[in-house]
């Protein structure tokens, strides 16, 4: 490896660079860090040292200590060198000696073994020789035995053929059926094949005697309605053995079948709850049916091919058949399910039901009991949810009547009204606790335990369909709507309903509007995840219906309310003789009995509805209107209309009086409070009065008692009105008119009216 | 297309009483009378000349009493009846009579602008309609299309035909009959129907409508409880047989076909207090009006029950199938009953509305204050009627 080279530095500087090399090769990266420091050929330890710079460089930048310092070190250096690798030789020379001992056995063993390789080839030889030679000579004798051996296994097979008829007839005498269709179905083909020669044909002919007979023996057992089904399938088994036409056997097996799962279902007819029913039906008909299509299928749908479909397509059709019955007998039991008692009963029995089927329906896919029994359970909750909204209404009829009992009941003297907002409180609660005991009931349809709540008709058109809509939100409109029949009714007399019903009724749906139908409607969300999203009506159309409602319901009682006091006032003005009459000396009883009507309806409407907002009026509010009213007012306006001064003057001040008062709708929408309410009763009440009053004629005595009443009815009625103006401008347009329309208007004192009314 | 703003005439008294002069078809001609107790009753007669907006009045005295009721003859323009109240030794009666037009007032319109009242003319006094045995008037209506012989007049519980001889100068009571029943038997109010010959009339009291016929006086229907309360006016459809509206205190106008007098046919509830009353047009029957003590006059549009359900039946021959397309978008469009306007120029009750006898397109309301408004069709509506 080493090429000879002039001078020792250049061997010295290859040595050192092959050095490094190695050191790089074994990775000693110790020296990585120092990569830099080793690339200076000033370095000793480096791979590129260069004795002649590191000379010139010691040299030109050392003092002479330092040289000394330097060689002394090196010195040292060299020393401790030497002396270790001294160290090491001694250390690895015994190694070296034993390597060489290990070569040198080995190169002894190896001769060794060529030579017994050498002999083991050549016996090898022999062997193939010797055997090749035997072979040959054994040729012969083995072909004769394998045509022995043929001809014995021929000869036994004919043996058994010629002994089959015995065999055979044995068989059938002992009752071993199956042994007996072995036996024949082993030997048939060859017997066919051989049939031509004519002791095979005997043979034949025998076995085909014995044979039909068994076929007839098996075909009577087949037929037997008493033999079982384990029988029967054994029969069909090896009747098909025999080579019977599959359709045929088909048809006569399912027959048979027929007759036992018809009994069944005719043993269905008469049962006791819808529980017992279903069970009895899964029990019978359903396990029964199980079981046919069961060992059919293991006997016919074995056999590839067309005659598995035909015998499939058989079974499917059969099945339908006799499922349409069972399908309908169901169905028509799950109709007379009426009662709603217990909810439970159904949704077990239709549960059971529904389970039940998916052993049929796995069976025998094409039959469709699953999806049929499917429909027959969604139908039975439709049908039950419809059942539901009808109780609900029921229901909700019934508490109605109750009410209007309980209004209609007669009064102790002692208490004025029934406490209305029990009753509302009472009927509001029943309802709502009656929805919730259907929710729950209707819940148990969804219930995780039960099989078909996984369905997406009850994961999604259930809840949300059938729930929310068809059973929740119909009701509520039901609510509504019943409500509303209560407005459209008394347009004719007589029939009309209470009015504290329409007023229990208004504020039952405002309280509706309010909360009552979103907590439902929450409740039901809740209970009823729907993953289905058909639109749904929303909370807030609801919500205003039912508020439309309870607007219509207030209207109609204002309306209602004002009518009975405006028959009051109407009659007491249209029956009397009001030229004629005497002078003043008290307020007319009806005033009073308008007085106290009023009185009542407040305390009625207190009940269910809030006060509502007065304007404001002054402080001295009562003392104001009654002067306003009285002195100012009248000393003004009615002394210059009551003197036959120009007509023009009265016009003129009434309309300018017009000009500044507001247009007063009387049967107008009030508001759900008890100020608005009573406003527009007061309104309604005045207004027919004006209008009556306009009628007829007065005498001066006539106008002074239209002019005490209306005093005494600003004196009550202000305080139960929105704006006490309203109740002024209207009373003054009374006495206005009755001044008007009067022969002789001779005013009367207001001090005496004040007298007259204070006295009652 | 703007419409014409309403013309308002003020009368110094109170009234109720108003009339179209029906002889009348040139001129568009109203008739008020004035409610005073205290001073003397005028009849107004306010003719409107429609080309310049103009209304001319002509003053006539009725010295008789407060008039509630006017009725103008069908055949001589001159000649009307009213109900009035006479008040004697403190006792209060309605009386009717027949009154003529005097002579000098005849010719028409010359006016007398500056002296309203001092020389007014009195009204001339044909023939009493004799009451003595029977009670108050309630109302009292001519025979339409007739020769102006015939007279309904009702009283208390009374119906009553009158026949006008010797030139109207007087009045002999032809027929009558007793409403005979329990409750409030007072008649309120009276129609004669100008179908079948004038041989129908129609009544109101209390909450029912009775139809009469005339030539045997017998019953011929009862509506009862056609309305919650009180029913104040009726009126039939001039070319729809057996078609009446009436209207009421329950504040609802309702339609009713007599021959199936179990429920309405239509009902209207626009009205805020009660309507006491109720007009059809008399060459458009769709157009109805309506006069409330709400103090609104409304006029709606009841093309469903009207003799054009499907608007103005054109020859449809001469139409080409262009002209017939756009004939059918048109009459389906006015196919909906409809509140055509409300009219609030009033500010008191309005207790009568009138269609103008000459101008199907004009009508009249009168309110308690004496306030007489004078409102025309609106003309997209006229338009779409006639076009």
């Amino acid at each position: 490896m080493a090429t000879v080279s002039g001078t020792e530095e250049e061997e010295n500087a290859k040595k050192r660079k092959a050095h490094g090399m190695l050191k790089l090769y074994y990775g000693m990266t110790e020296e990585g860090k120092a990569c830099e420091r080793h690339l200076e050929p000033t370095d000793v330890d480096g791979v590129h040292f260069n004795p002649e710079l590191y000379l010139t460089k010691l040299r030109k930048e050392s003092s002479l200590s330092q040289l000394m310092d330097v060689e002394a070190d090196m010195v040292r250096q060299i020393r401790s060198l030497d002396s270790e690798m001294q160290t090491l030789v001694y250390e690895n020379y015994n190694k070296f000696i034993s390597a060489t001992d290990t070569i040198r056995k080995m190169k002894n063993d190896f001769k060794k073994m060529e030579d017994e390789m050498d002999g083991l080839a050549t016996n090898m030889a022999v062997i193939t020789e010797f055997s090749a030679r035997i072979s040959s000579t054994l040729q012969e004798r083995h072909q004769q035995i394998t045509k022995l051996s043929g001809v014995h296994t021929l000869l036994r097979k004919l043996q058994f053929l010629f002994e089959l008829p015995a065999r055979l007839k044995k068989c059938i005498e002992l009752g071993a059926y199956a042994q007996a269709v072995s036996y024949h179905s082993k030997a048939r083909s060859v017997l066919h094949q051989y049939q031509h020669m004519p002791s095979f044909h005997g043979i034949q002919t025998d076995c085909q005697a014995i044979m039909a007979g068994l076929a007839d023996t098996l075909r009577q057992r087949f037929r037997d309605p008493a033999s079982s089904p384990q029988d029967l399938s054994e029969c069909v088994e090896m009747l098909l053995n025999l080579e019977e036409p599959a359709h045929l056997l088909c048809d006569e097996f399912l027959a048979h079948g027929r007759g036992r799962l018809a009994s069944h279902l005719s043993d269905l007819q008469e049962s006791g709850d819808i529980l017992e029913f279903v069970d009895r039906g899964c029990g019978g008909f359903i396990s029964d049916a199980c079981l046919l299509a069961a060992s059919y299928q293991s006997l016919f749908s074995k056999e590839a091919g067309s005659t598995a479909q035909m015998a499939e397509a058989k079974l499917t059709s059969f099945l339908e058949e006799l499922s349409t019955g069972y399908f309908e007998l169901v169905e028509k039991r799950l109709r007379q399910e009426k009662s709603l008692g217990d909810n439970s009963l159904l949704v077990r029995a239709l549960d059971r039901f529904h389970r039940r089927l998916q052993a049929p329906s796995k069976l025998v896919p094409g039959c469709g009991f699953n999806r049929r029994g499917t429909e027959i359970v969604v139908r039975a909750a439709q049908e039950r949810l419809a059942q539901y909204l009808q109780a609900l209404k029921d229901f909700f009829q019934g508490c109605l009547t109750d009410v209007r009992q309980a209004l209609a009941a007669p009064r102790l003297p002692g208490k004025e009204m029934p406490a209305l907002g029990d009753l509302l409180a009472g009927l509001s609660a029943s309802v709502l606790n009656q929805i919730k005991t259907v929710l729950a009931a209707v819940h148990l349809f969804t219930a995780k335990d039960v099989a078909f709540s996984d369905k997406p008709y009850f994961k999604g058109e259930f809840c949300s369909q059938g729930v929310r809509e068809g059973l929740i939100v119909a009701f509520i409109k039901s609510v509504c709507q019943t409500a509303r029949q209560f407005c459209e009714i008394p347009g004719e007399k007589g029939t009309s309903t209470p009015p504290a019903l329409l007023l229990l009724l208004s504020r039952l749906c405002l309280d509706y509007e309010t909360s009552t139908i979103s907590y439902i409607l929450t409740l039901t969300d809740e209970q009823f995840l729907g993953q289905d999203h058909s639109p749904v009506t929303p909370v807030s159309s609801l919500c205003s219906l039912a508020r439309s409602t309870a607007q219509t319901l207030l209207n109609q009682y204002v309306k209602s309310q004002g009518l009975v006091v405006s028959q009051m006032l109407r009659k007491s003005v249209e029956t009397r003789d009001w030229v004629t009459t005497i002078e003043p000396r008290n307020v007319r009883a009806v005033m009073k009995r308008v007085v106290e009507d009023i009185t009542g309806v407040d305390v009625q409407v207190g009940l269910l509805y809030e006060e509502g907002v007065r304007k404001a009026h002054s402080s001295d509010s009562s003392k104001r209107t009654f002067s306003v009213y009285s002195s100012s007012r009248l000393q003004g306006r009615y002394a210059q209309s009551y003197t036959p001064s120009a007509p023009m003057d009265t016009n003129l001040l009434s309309n300018i009086q017009k000009l500044f008062s507001e247009r007063i709708d009387i049967f107008s929408t009030v508001q759900f409070n008890k100020v608005s309410i009573l406003t527009g009763i007061i309104k309604i009440s005045l207004k027919t009065f004006l209008e009556c009053v306009r009628l007829r004629t007065f005498g001066r005595y006539g106008l002074q008692q239209i002019q005490v009443d209306c005093h005494y009815l600003q004196l009550y009625l202000w305080r139960f009105v929105s704006d006490e103006n309203l109740v002024h401008c209207l009373l003054d347009e009374v006495v206005g008119s009755a001044a008007h329309r009067c022969l002789d208007p001779a005013p009367m004192e207001q001090s005496v009216i004040e007298v007259i009314c204070e006295r009652g | 297309m703007e419409d014409d703003a309403p013309v308002i005439y003020g009368l110094e008294f109170q009234a109720r009483a108003l009339a179209a002069q029906t002889a009348e078809t040139d001129a568009i001609r109203f008739l008020v009378g004035t409610q005073s107790l205290r001073y003397d009753n005028q009849i107004h007669v306010i003719d409107f000349d429609d080309e310049n907006n103009i209304i001319n009045k002509n003053i006539l005295l009725h010295h008789a009493g407060e008039i509630w009721q006017i009725s103008a003859s069908p055949a001589d323009r001159n000649v009307l009846a009213t109900c009035y109240n006479k008040i004697s030794d403190s006792k209060v009666l309605t009386c009717a009579a027949v009154w003529r037009i005097p002579k000098e007032l005849q010719g028409g319109n010359h006016e007398s602008p500056d002296d309203t009242s001092s020389n007014a003319q009195a009204l001339e006094l044909l023939c009493h309609l004799d009451n003595t045995a029977h009670g108050n008037m309630a109302c009292v209506t001519w025979e339409p299309l007739g020769d102006g012989k015939k007279l309904l007049s009702l009283a208390d519980n009374y119906l009553m035909i009158w026949d006008l001889q010797e030139s109207s100068t007087k009045s002999v009571l032809s027929s009558s009959v007793t409403l005979e029943g329990k409750g409030q038997l007072r008649f309120t109010s009276g129609k004669w129907s100008p179908h079948h010959n004038c041989t129908q009339v129609a009544t109101a009291n209390d909450t029912a409508i009775r139809g009469w016929d005339i030539r045997s006086m017998r019953q011929i229907y009862c509506i009862e409880n056609a309305h919650g309360q009180l029913v104040r006016d009726l009126d039939f459809n001039p070319n729809k047989q057996y078609y009446l509206a009436s209207c009421g205190d329950d504040c609802k106008v309702k339609f009713w076909d007599t021959r199936n007098i179990h429920e309405p046919v239509k009902t209207l509830e626009e009205h805020s207090h009660w309507v006491w009353s109720v007009r059809y047009n008399h060459s458009h029957d769709q157009l109805v009006l309506t006069g409330s003590s709400d103090s609104r006059v409304i006029l709606s549009n009841m093309v469903s029950i009207s003799s054009e359900p499907f608007g103005h039946l054109v020859d449809d021959e001469d139409l080409s199938d262009q002209e017939d397309n756009l004939q059918e978008e048109k009459t389906k469009e006015p196919l909906q009953d409809s509140v055509i306007a409300t009219y609030e120029e009033h500010e008191d009750s309005v207790y009568a509305v009138e269609w103008s006898s000459a101008d199907p397109w004009l009508f009249a309301s009168l309110s308690y204050d004496g306030r007489l408004v004078i409102n025309r069709v609106p003309r997209a509506l006229k338009y779409n009627i006639l076009l």
